[in-house]
């Protein structure tokens, strides 16, 4: 499931679609779609014109031919957007099979098959397994291959506890034994609800979609007027309107085009959000989407790299630099953080100071937390040569602590020692900045600082930009005090940020913005992100996030990477652009239609009104059989823009509508003018009429 | 189309954006329950005394269904009152000329008219209306259908404006206030004006004058009953004359037409029933009297359109000047522009207002331009007789007036629903006689009828914000409130009851023998006549496309039906749209949110009055107007 774009008319999706065209022919499916129902209603009584005609029997004919075209042109639409998620969901469908499951109970293992597993199981998984249900690691860790649902190859890391419990059904164990307690029962499996998403089977209509429905169902309600009081406006002017040009006319005014592609645009959003890897819940989702006015952001990950990373140091009055960097690399030789081990790295790429064995020391390391809020190590030089150095004389052990400017402080003056003011100082620099100071203490001497850096990701002030453009505005979340945050939000370009922020004070500020009449998105993955992301209206969780996470949020990131909330809003743009530009479209279409039609009707009887024939189409028939055509041919003319989408570009909403009204608008107008013309030429040459 | 006359339209136009404003603020004002005015120390007590008759809390709003049903009660009331005093006029007092009752469904028909601010009138007002009717049966709704009118759009203002609210305002609270605060003082101070010009103010009977040239013209004669008599008369056609060799005889190059009677498939000639003509001899002349200046000044303020006279504004007393006519003019626009003015007001975008105010106009001056420059360029059949008046189609104008006074008016009086005409619409040229029938199917909405051209109008405006909303990529949202299904759906009920009304009963007139027999004319201009009927009545502009005989019981009936339909089956989907308008939270607006402003959405809006509201008519238009403007070039006539 990359997002590899499949060919719009991939023979094995257009080929079983013909065949559904005709099967959504069934007149229980077509009246979901008033539009299309009466299109179909249409064919049939022009069918049976046919049959009842007394003349120009191959006209009617003919244009009982496109009309039955035209529905099933519609049909076909819907097939092939279909069809594209179907295929999709064979695969996942694959990683379904049932398998069989060591269920847990009362501390034994039993053997059964994963549809008998209910939620509260306890299921114990090992290499080589395939995870029977949903669920949440409670105990072990392991490695798992979710190639199954995210396409990715590349094991992720699946432990108990934290944020990176939960597991999917239909993902294999590839290293280590987990014991899983099932939290979702058969047909309602995440891979369960993927599939019903893709395939469509669940597909309820959107807000939007109901209200364009209405709105569509409407028009073709007063047109169906228009046309049927025609007949007698025919009989005072002594005109006969035949019922298959009347029926021809009510077709051509209908706005058959969108009302043929409507469900195929729908069904497309979704597929789009899929092949980015993206799940949502539920199509309403992805409209939402396309709403979100605020966006709550995660510092890290999203917004500056997944760590913070060591890019000086700052000596204290007196202290070399070289001697601030060998103690801080000392102290950081067992830090397997991120953050210690950058200490290192940059130590050696400054002052080519090369990493020691950590048996070489013979120290004893003082590992980080929450309590000291230091980390460090102790040298005993008796039994330790350091390398490249002697050793200080003195006291017996050497101490190197580093650590927040506060503890360190504490620990320095504890041993007797002092704190100068102008490391304060540097500490107070370093946070205005941003960065994150880390003070190093040889023993009762303070060394200096070193200075931890949050690194913005790039290219990310520009997504910002171009999300202000779009009228989003983001607000960035973090758990650093509000001064190394407002630096962070200055560099990364953020609209607004939130420092020191609780899960408890993040809820509040979605509720806040949405009594403000916000509609606001959030990404997350931690358990206590759940609350938050059920409030939003657009909650995208992690995949690699908890099953709290999962639940809570109404879309899953297969990938779990939060920047794709812009694509997500995108999308769901995307889908209400492409609606709202067909029906533009279509409502516009009518205009060229009335001038081929409305003369043609009324040429027999008022060959005065030749000069309203502004395209000169050649004959009557001809003229409607033209509209006709034109009409169906549009409908697959445009599959591939409902399955593709109006494109979206971050600009003003002002400069998108003036974009719209001016391609869909004016070009809707325009376009069948000519499209009726040439088809008119080509069906007269044909002796089609 | 004169340098003067151009002028002129700029000086209406310049004159019109002036007093929007100003109209605006003061509507702001009357329309606030706790507004002030600088007439309250004269007005404040009777508008006190009045709800504690009434037994109405000020202070108390409404939530749209109770808004709505005290409108209707009162519309049913009011409408029931009228009724009784139409029929009963011979027994009530000031009708000097003894006039006696109207028919059960004239009467009706009038009631309804009155009651929905149509103000059609099936009757010639001279000859059937006792002063006492045109007094208070009908004046009093002249004020009351243009307050409730008022009522309703500042309801839907409101709820525009307010946020996540249940109420609208208090529907008796509106009509009282704007009734004695809006439409009494500005009535008075223009029926004095209107008396300056000349126009007359009295309660005299009609005077006669024995005319210095008596002259003969042909009546139907009468039976017993008072029935026509008719007689079978063949029908003919044209024939070309043949000469002995049976070749056409050409008169300079064309064929001389005879005509010969039209048989049928048999063979036998055809017969039809025609009216028996008699002469009768006029050598006096009545000349009405009445008090015209007050009746006046509401019928355009309130844009009810209603002659005191058959003529209307054509008719001297009621127009005497040309500066009456163009204060007439004005005064027809006045309260419907200042209301886009309030609506910018109350949303706290005044740019919107504007918008709507300039699509608007935009639609008022293509028609204007167009029924002017074809009434300029005149009938070419005349032209070709070389009976060309040297300035365009004066068929059916007051001399007094014109080309361009009466182009403009009748563009003004179709856009407004206002339906006061000083020009004959029916002797406009085929496209001339278009433009005011457009107008009215567009809806009443380009300025339209005093509160109905602004609710109107807010449809359309809902509807282009959600197709263009969509096309933003949003869900569409009118200055903040999202507009969802529910909205939609009453929006387009709104249009729909439109369109059936005017199709569906053009239809039926056209194929029915009482529609057919209130016809003068046959043809294209035949529909027509017919087709701005019951779109004028269901717009409820009310003026007529003359050459109709409407005084039939079917016809006051179904017109009158139409009214109803036009006024109050629109009015309750757009109330309910209020109601689910009022109720939602209102979103700040952003970057991803269009202006509801300006230029493109200018276009937008008129767009979709053209394309949603308009477009329907057109297959209708087509068989009328249209195939007549080209029949006409071709040198017939019907």
């Amino acid at each position: 499931m990359t997002s590899k774009a499949t060919s719009l008319f991939d023979a094995k999706i257009a080929g079983p679609a013909v065949g559904e065209a005709f099967r959504k022919l069934d007149p229980r499916l077509m009246v979901k779609n008033p539009v299309m129902f009466v299109t179909q209603v249409g064919a049939v009584l022009t069918t049976v014109g046919i049959f009842t005609a007394t003349a120009d029997r191959g006209f009617i004919a003919q244009l009982a031919v496109w009309l039955w075209f035209t529905v099933l042109f519609a049909n076909f639409a819907e097939a092939v957007a279909e069809g594209r998620g179907k295929a999709q969901a064979d695969s996942l469908r694959k990683a379904r099979k049932d398998t069989m499951a060591r269920r847990l109970r009362d501390g034994r293992e039993e053997r059964v098959t994963a549809p008998e597993l209910v939620k509260g199981d306890l299921v114990v998984c090992e290499t080589g397994d395939v995870i029977p249900a949903d669920g949440e690691v409670i105990e072990g860790i392991a490695s798992v291959d979710e190639a199954a649902i995210t396409g990715e190859s590349a094991p992720v890391v699946r432990e108990s506890g934290g944020d990176r419990s939960a597991v999917t059904g239909g993902t294999k164990v590839i290293s280590d034994c987990i014991v899983i307690r099932v939290t979702s029962e058969k047909g309602n499996t995440f891979l369960d609800r993927m599939i019903a998403m893709v395939e469509g089977a669940k597909r309820q209509k959107t807000p939007n979609e109901i209200a364009l429905t209405i709105l569509l169902s409407a028009l073709t309600l007063v047109f169906l007027l228009v046309c049927f009081t025609l007949k007698p406006f025919g009989i005072y002017s002594a005109t006969v309107f035949s019922v298959p040009v009347l029926i021809a006319l009510l077709v051509c005014l209908i706005p058959t085009t969108i009302g043929g592609l409507l469900s195929a645009i729908g069904i497309s959003g979704i597929d789009r959000l899929i092949r980015r890897n993206v799940m949502a819940t539920s199509g309403r989702a992805v409209e939402a989407a396309g709403d979100i006015d605020v966006l709550l952001l995660d510092k890290t990950g999203t917004i500056t790299l997944g760590n913070r990373m060591a890019s000086e140091f700052i000596p204290a009055p007196g202290v070399t630099v070289e001697r601030l960097a060998d103690a801080a690399q000392l102290a950081s030789l067992a830090d397997e953080t991120p953050e210690g081990r950058s200490i290192a790295v940059l130590a050696k790429e400054k002052f080519q100071l090369r990493g020691r064995e950590v048996a070489d020391t013979h120290a004893k390391f003082v590992p980080f937390t929450a309590q000291t809020r230091m980390s460090g190590v102790d040298l005993d030089p008796s039994t330790a040569a350091p390398a490249g150095k002697s050793p200080r004389q003195g006291d017996g052990v050497r101490r190197i602590r580093k650590g927040a400017a506060d503890s360190v402080r504490q620990w320095v003056l504890n041993q007797g020692g002092s704190y100068p003011d102008a490391v304060a100082r540097t500490v107070e620099e370093v946070s205005r900045q941003g960065g994150t100071p880390l003070v190093v203490a040889d023993g009762g001497e303070v060394l200096g600082v070193i200075h931890l850096k949050d690194v913005v990701k790039g290219g990310i002030k520009e997504r910002f930009a171009q999300l202000r453009k779009m009228g989003i505005r983001t607000v960035m979340i973090t758990g650093d005090n509000p001064l190394t945050a407002a630096a962070i939000a200055a560099e990364a370009g953020v609209d607004d940020f939130m420092a020191q922020a609780t899960p408890e004070q993040k809820l509040k500020r979605i509720r806040d913005e949405q009594a403000a009449g916000h509609l606001v998105a959030m990404t997350g993955d931690g358990t206590n992100d759940a609350p938050a992301l059920a409030q939003a209206d657009v909650g995208v969780a992690m995949n690699t996030g908890t099953q709290a996470a999962r639940e809570a949020g109404n879309m899953v990131d297969l990938d779990s990477n939060p920047t794709k909330l812009i694509e997500i809003v995108e999308i769901g743009k995307q889908l209400l652009m492409t609606r709202g530009s067909l029906t533009t479209f279509s409502i516009a279409n009518d205009v060229a239609k009335y001038f081929a039609i409305i003369p043609a009707m009324l040429m027999v009887t008022f060959p005065a009104i030749a000069p309203l024939n502004i395209m000169h189409l050649q004959s009557p028939n001809s003229a409607i059989l033209s509209a006709i055509i034109f009409n169906a041919l549009i409908i697959i003319a445009l599959i591939p823009l409902a399955l593709k989408g109006v494109a979206y570009r971050p600009v003003g909403a002002l400069a998108i509508l003036q974009r719209n009204l001016l391609i869909y608008g004016l070009g809707g107008i325009l376009l069948p003018f000519a499209g009726i013309k040439v088809i008119d030429v080509a069906i007269t040459s044909l002796h089609l009429v | 189309m004169h340098s003067s006359d151009w002028l002129q339209l700029a000086i209406y136009m310049a004159a019109l954006l002036a007093i929007t404003k100003p109209m605006g603020l003061y509507l702001m004002q009357v329309l606030d329950a706790n507004g002030r005015t600088w007439l309250d120390p004269v007005i404040r007590p009777f508008e006190r005394l009045t709800y504690r008759v009434m037994g109405v809390d000020r202070t108390r709003e409404h939530g749209w269904k109770q808004y709505t049903f005290a409108m209707l009660l009162f519309s049913l009331v009011s409408c029931v009152f009228t009724y009784a005093i139409l029929r009963l006029q011979h027994l009530l007092p000031l009708n000097p000329q003894g006039l006696g009752p109207l028919s059960p469904d004239l009467a009706f028909n009038t009631a309804v008219s009155f009651t929905t601010n149509t103000n059609w009138q099936s009757y010639g007002g001279e000859g059937t209306m006792s002063y006492l009717s045109q007094m208070v049966a009908l004046t009093i709704h002249n004020f009351a259908s243009a307050a409730t009118g008022i009522a309703i759009a500042a309801a839907l203002v409101r709820a525009i404006a307010r946020n996540s609210m249940a109420t609208l305002g208090n529907f008796w609270v509106d009509l009282v206030r704007t009734t004695y605060y809006l439409l009494l003082p500005l009535c008075l101070v223009f029926a004095v004006v209107l008396v300056s010009q000349g126009m007359i103010q009295n309660f005299n009977g009609y005077t006669k004058a024995k005319l210095t040239e008596p002259y003969t013209i042909q009546v139907p004669k009468l039976d017993d009953k008072g029935q026509p008599v008719t007689t079978n008369a063949p029908v003919l056609v044209q024939a070309p004359k043949l000469d002995a060799a049976g070749k056409p005889v050409l008169a300079n190059g064309v064929a001389v037409m005879l005509d010969v009677p039209k048989l049928d498939e048999k063979g036998q000639p055809m017969t039809t029933n025609l009216p028996v003509m008699v002469d009768q001899v006029v050598d006096e002349q009545v000349i009405a009297q009445g008090p015209m200046a007050s009746q006046v000044a509401i019928k355009m303020l309130g844009t009810n359109g209603g002659g005191f006279t058959n003529a209307n504004a054509a008719h001297p007393f009621e127009n005497p000047t040309p500066l009456s006519n163009f204060l007439q003019m004005l005064s027809i626009f006045a309260i419907g522009s200042g209301l886009t003015y309030y609506l910018g007001r109350m949303t706290k975008n005044q740019a919107h207002g504007w918008s709507v105010w300039g699509a608007m106009m935009a639609m008022f001056l293509a028609g204007v331009l167009v029924c002017w420059w074809a009434e300029a360029r005149g009938n070419s059949i005349h032209q070709a007789l070389g009976l060309v008046a040297t300035d365009g189609n004066m068929e059916g104008k007051e001399v007094r007036f014109g080309i361009f006074n009466s182009s403009l008016f009748a563009a003004i009086t179709t856009a407004a629903s206002c339906g006061a005409v000083n020009a004959m619409h029916d002797s406009f040229t085929a496209i001339g006689g278009l433009v005011p029938l457009f107008n009215i199917e567009l809806g009443e909405v380009v300025v339209g009828g005093v509160g109905a051209g602004l609710y109107g109008m807010l449809v359309f405006v809902v509807l282009a914000v959600f197709i263009a909303g969509l096309m933003v990529g949003r869900t569409p949202e009118y200055l903040g409130k999202k507009i969802g299904a529910y909205e939609v759906k009453m929006a387009m009920l709104a249009l729909l009851v439109l369109t059936l009304s005017i199709l569906g009963f053009s239809a039926w007139a056209l194929v029915s023998q009482w529609g057919l027999a209130g016809l003068n004319n046959a043809g294209p201009h035949g529909l027509s006549e017919i087709l701005y009927a019951f779109s004028s009545a269901t717009g409820n502009n009310g003026s007529a496309f003359a050459g109709l005989t409407a005084n039939t019981p079917w016809y006051n009936v179904t017109l009158g039906l139409a009214m109803l339909i036009g006024r109050f089956l629109m009015i309750v989907p757009i109330m309910a749209l209020a109601g689910s308008l009022v109720r939602k939270k209102i979103s700040p607006p952003s970057a991803g949110t269009f202006p509801v402003s300006g230029g493109t959405f200018i276009l937008l809006l008129v767009g979709t009055v053209l394309l949603i509201g308009a477009l329907n008519f057109l297959p209708a238009l087509a068989l009328g107007p249209v195939v007549e403007h080209f029949l006409t070039a071709q040198g017939k006539l019907f």
